[in-house]
């Protein structure tokens, strides 16, 4: 956040996007990688560059693997260059071949992860440790606990998952529509979300969602791409698909072609083949659009689940928001227009703030909620809901629903279990999650062994066994024997993911430099601090609470701080922290003198006028704090 | 309301350590959060039980205490207070969802009042249901018998037709027979009437119970399990139509 406004932080290459690209950089020549030390990765941009020259180390689109196991991933492997390691297991996190390297998706997600905490820590010039991540709003517990994973292992401590959609709608709503229902449609790389929300007074209370954790931007690449693919065999008799490079090439191209069709009536395709002929070939918008159809038509089921859910039509909706790369295509736009009868009613989808951005920009706004501290935030809430419904394994193979979808979390429910033979000790649940009525055809998400009961009669125990989603939309579970009070012991064995052990071994950051990164970041933060109570010293002389001290008390805050301003230059943080407690000491009168209420007055109104400025506007808000208005 | 304070258990509140009744979020003395109450959920509102709720002012309520009591309030807090919160958020969420839907809040009271209900209408224990919907003879309504039975008939014919229309497209489902298909436009209508009908009378009941002494309140509750059993068994017959005109 940079005053009352949430920034985005540019990559090393002053670029506000790091594509989810991560290339595993060449074996260094003394290359004893196996020998402890950890592989170096290139993320972003510049891995891009590496698809083509390097396919085999480079791999993309690793959300669309997150929390999956490996007969869910299939369909994913016969359309994307990942290369599954060989001895992956039935039931295993399924890992990645990189090179000569072996990666789990929440590991690559970790490489990504740690790059944007870096080029944070580069704009801040103090260590990054906490974070706020935006996932599919439509993602299940496993693909959510995949991503808190991820964050763990980049040396992040995550403070909250955002679903995608809220989060745009936070980055909106700052000021914009304080009431009303607004429906985000966004459709990203990967991922298709639509969520509804009810806005009132400051509170962003999630109707529904609904969405499809594999439909985006890469299906239509692919479809492009395999036209391309079918019209080089047929007319140059060239199969590229035993070029990795090649057809990253194409699907370069084939991005290239699609981005130009949202402005351009025709794209064109113009591509050297490996026998030395070329591939030229106009696309026409038209026939673009007849391509895509089959694939935009698809978001439109979840749209319309979700207003049913809601419990709303169409014409309720007194905004759409249009979030993620793809709803720059115009064919979406018509698409969207169509569901929610825009035009018809003289309304246009939100596209005020750049798709790819919007997101972000609402995780900084649910940070700085969280952080507790702004007044921009202060009287803003998000309500979110679980996507699909929590359930248990029942008799027959069938589903007993315990949390509905679109419950506002954090929810809870609470089941009785007992034993069905005499001194059992044990008893197992399954839980699933999903809207069918089969368990087989859910998610599967845990096995629980509720353990340790007391021997009882069969049908006597009665085991309490609390379900709650929290806040992030992951469960937590606990359990209690009722009649001997004891707790049982749960054993949870999720049905995909990694242990607690596994996640730590892969922490990025090694244990080695701890230490030295740790005397680094409290000097940082000590001359940070140093930095605040400096600055605010040099202000005090314009405040009317600094007459009246007397002329001593003004002599000794300046010793204070002049040593302060010196201890700040060495490398001592203790010296630096005392220094700073002396100042602190010295103008505590004068900080009480400022607490005066009228003091305090005279301050906001001053905060304010400052907020009109780095507008460059009349601030029309409402109330004196009320957010910037986007542009 | 002395039931309440009867049943609350009095606690002592872990930062002022002064005794509080255990049926609120936070301490009324020090305003700290506290862990879940034991109460119900009209208490986590302090509402008196009673089926009718004035909507905008429990929105109203959940949003305030909302505010309060997430876990977005307590990033910062210690362990236990962000726990709590958590908890305490549950049952805000659980309590609201339960009391701001007609059917779950009249569900939810005849239970907290003692009274058997048969299945719960929300989709829970949806297994033990044969998944087609009413076929079970012995709970049809009585008076209901003759229509049902037509109307199931109609059902039958209606998926058959379907059934061998499918060869010819793949797209669009036909609409089978047209003066099969206006049969069961009507029946949906009627049932759909009959449906309202029922939320009338339990509505009728609402206001009996709150307003009636002990013996009204006993009859009113009956009434209303007896008006819950028609209402499910309609609403499953709704579905069925519903599903079978592809609405």
């Amino acid at each position: 956040m940079q005053g009352d406004a949430p920034v985005v932080i540019p990559g090393v290459d002053g670029l506000n996007l790091v594509p989810s690209v991560v290339a595993l950089d060449p074996v260094p020549p003394q290359g004893s990688v196996s020998g402890g030390g950890r592989p170096t990765v290139t993320v972003g941009n510049t891995a891009r560059k590496a698809l083509i020259e390097t396919p085999e180390r480079v791999i993309y689109s690793v959300k669309r693997l997150m929390g999956r196991g490996l007969e869910e991933i299939q369909d994913e492997l016969k359309l994307f260059p990942f290369r599954l390691a060989d001895d992956v297991e039935a039931g295993e996190v399924p890992r990645i071949t990189l090179g000569e390297l072996r990666f789990t998706p929440p590991e690559i997600s970790a490489y990504i992860l740690r790059q944007l905490k870096r080029n944070a820590e580069r704009f801040f010039g103090a260590p990054v440790t906490q974070a706020v991540i935006t996932v599919p709003a439509y993602f299940n517990d496993a693909q959510r606990q995949a991503t808190k994973d991820a964050g763990r292992m980049a040396g992040l401590e995550v403070l909250r998952l955002v679903n995608e959609p809220t989060a745009a709608a936070l980055a909106y709503g700052l000021d914009r529509a304080k009431e009303g229902t607004i429906a985000v449609y966004d459709l990203g790389g990967g991922t298709f979300d639509i969520s509804i929300l009810k806005l009132r007074d400051g509170i962003f209370e999630v109707q529904s969602t609904n969405g499809d954790t594999h439909l985006g931007g890469d299906d239509i690449d692919n479809l492009l791409q395999a036209v391309a693919l079918d019209e080089i065999y047929a007319e140059h008799g060239v199969d590229l698909r035993g070029h990795p490079g090649a057809v990253q090439a194409l699907r370069k191209a084939a991005i290239d072609a699609k981005i130009s069709l949202s402005t351009e009536d025709v794209a064109k395709f113009d591509i050297e083949l490996p026998n030395g002929d070329r591939y030229q070939r106009e696309i026409p918008r038209a026939v673009f659009e007849l391509l895509i159809e089959p694939v935009l038509d698809r978001t439109a089921g979840p749209c319309k689940q979700a207003l049913a859910d809601a419990g709303i039509t169409a014409d309720q909706i007194d905004e759409v928001v249009l979030v993620g790369g793809s709803t720059r295509i115009p064919a979406v736009r018509q698409l969207v227009d169509d569901l929610f009868h825009l035009a018809a009613r003289g309304k246009k989808p939100h596209t005020e703030l750049n798709p790819d951005e919007v997101v972000a920009l609402g995780a900084a706004v649910q940070a700085d909620i969280l952080a507790g501290a702004s007044k921009t935030t202060e009287e803003m809430l998000l309500l979110d809901v679980t996507p699909l419904s929590l359930g248990i394994e029942a008799l027959g193979g069938t589903v007993a629903r315990i949390i509905q979808r679109n419950s506002t979390i954090p929810a809870s429910a609470t089941e009785h279990f007992t034993t069905g033979v005499e001194g059992q000790t044990n008893v197992a649940i399954h839980v699933v999650q999903g809207e069918r009525e089969l368990a087989a055809d859910c998610r599967s998400l845990a096995r629980f062994d509720l353990k340790g009961i007391p021997p009882m009669s069969a049908g006597l125990p009665r085991i309490e066994v609390k379900f709650l989603i929290d806040a992030d939309g992951i469960l937590k579970v606990t359990a209690r024997e009722q009649r001997s009070g004891q707790a049982a012991r749960i054993e949870v064995k999720p049905t995909y993911g990694l242990t607690d052990e596994q996640v730590e071994s892969m922490i990025l950051d090694s244990f080695d430099h701890a230490e030295e990164d740790f005397a680094k970041r409290l000097l940082i933060e000590a001359r940070n601090e140093a930095e605040t109570i400096l600055a605010a010293v040099e202000r005090a002389p314009e405040s009317p609470a600094w007459g009246q001290l007397t002329g001593e008390e003004q002599a000794a805050t300046f010793a204070a701080r002049d040593h302060l301003a010196s201890a700040k230059l060495g490398e001592d943080q203790s010296a630096i922290r005392e220094a700073t407690l002396v100042l602190d000491r010295a103008t505590r009168r004068f900080a009480e003198l400022m607490m005066d209420a009228a003091v305090t007055t005279a301050i906001r109104g001053k905060t304010m006028e400052a907020a009109g400025d780095d507008l460059g506007e009349a601030v029309n808000a409402p109330h004196p704090m009320a957010a910037a208005e986007f542009k | 309301m002395l039931k309440i304070l009867d049943s609350a258990v009095p606690i002592a509140c872990w930062s002022c350590s002064i005794g509080h009744n255990d049926s609120t979020l936070f301490c009324p003395h020090c305003s700290k959060i506290q862990p879940p109450p034991g109460g119900d959920f009209f208490q986590v509102f302090s509402l008196e039980r009673r089926f009718s709720v004035d909507l905008p002012a429990l929105e109203h309520e959940f949003h305030r205490l909302s505010r309060r009591v997430h876990p977005d309030r307590f990033a910062r807090a210690g362990e236990n207070e962000r726990e709590w919160s958590l908890a305490d958020t549950a049952l805000l969420n659980d309590a609201y969802r339960t009391l701001k839907d007609p059917l779950h809040r009249t569900e939810y009271l005849l239970k907290l009042e003692g009274a058997e209900i048969g299945e719960e209408h929300a989709g829970k224990n949806r297994a033990s249901e044969d998944g087609k919907g009413p076929k079970d003879p012995s709970r049809v309504p009585a008076d209901l018998l003759e229509e049902v039975f037509e109307l199931n008939m109609q059902l039958e014919e209606m998926r058959m037709a379907r059934k061998m229309g499918d060869h010819s497209s793949d797209e669009d489902l036909s609409p089978g027979p047209p003066d099969l298909h206006a049969d069961l436009e009507m029946a949906q209508k009627k049932f759909e009437g009959l449906l309202g009908h029922v939320d009338e009378d339990l509505r009728a009941q609402w206001k009996v119970w709150d307003e009636g002494d002990a013996g009204a309140r006993l009859a009113a509750q009956k009434t209303m399990v007896a008006l819950l059993d028609r209402r499910r068994y309609l609403s499953n017959l709704v579905r069925d139509v519903n599903e079978v005109l592809g609405a």
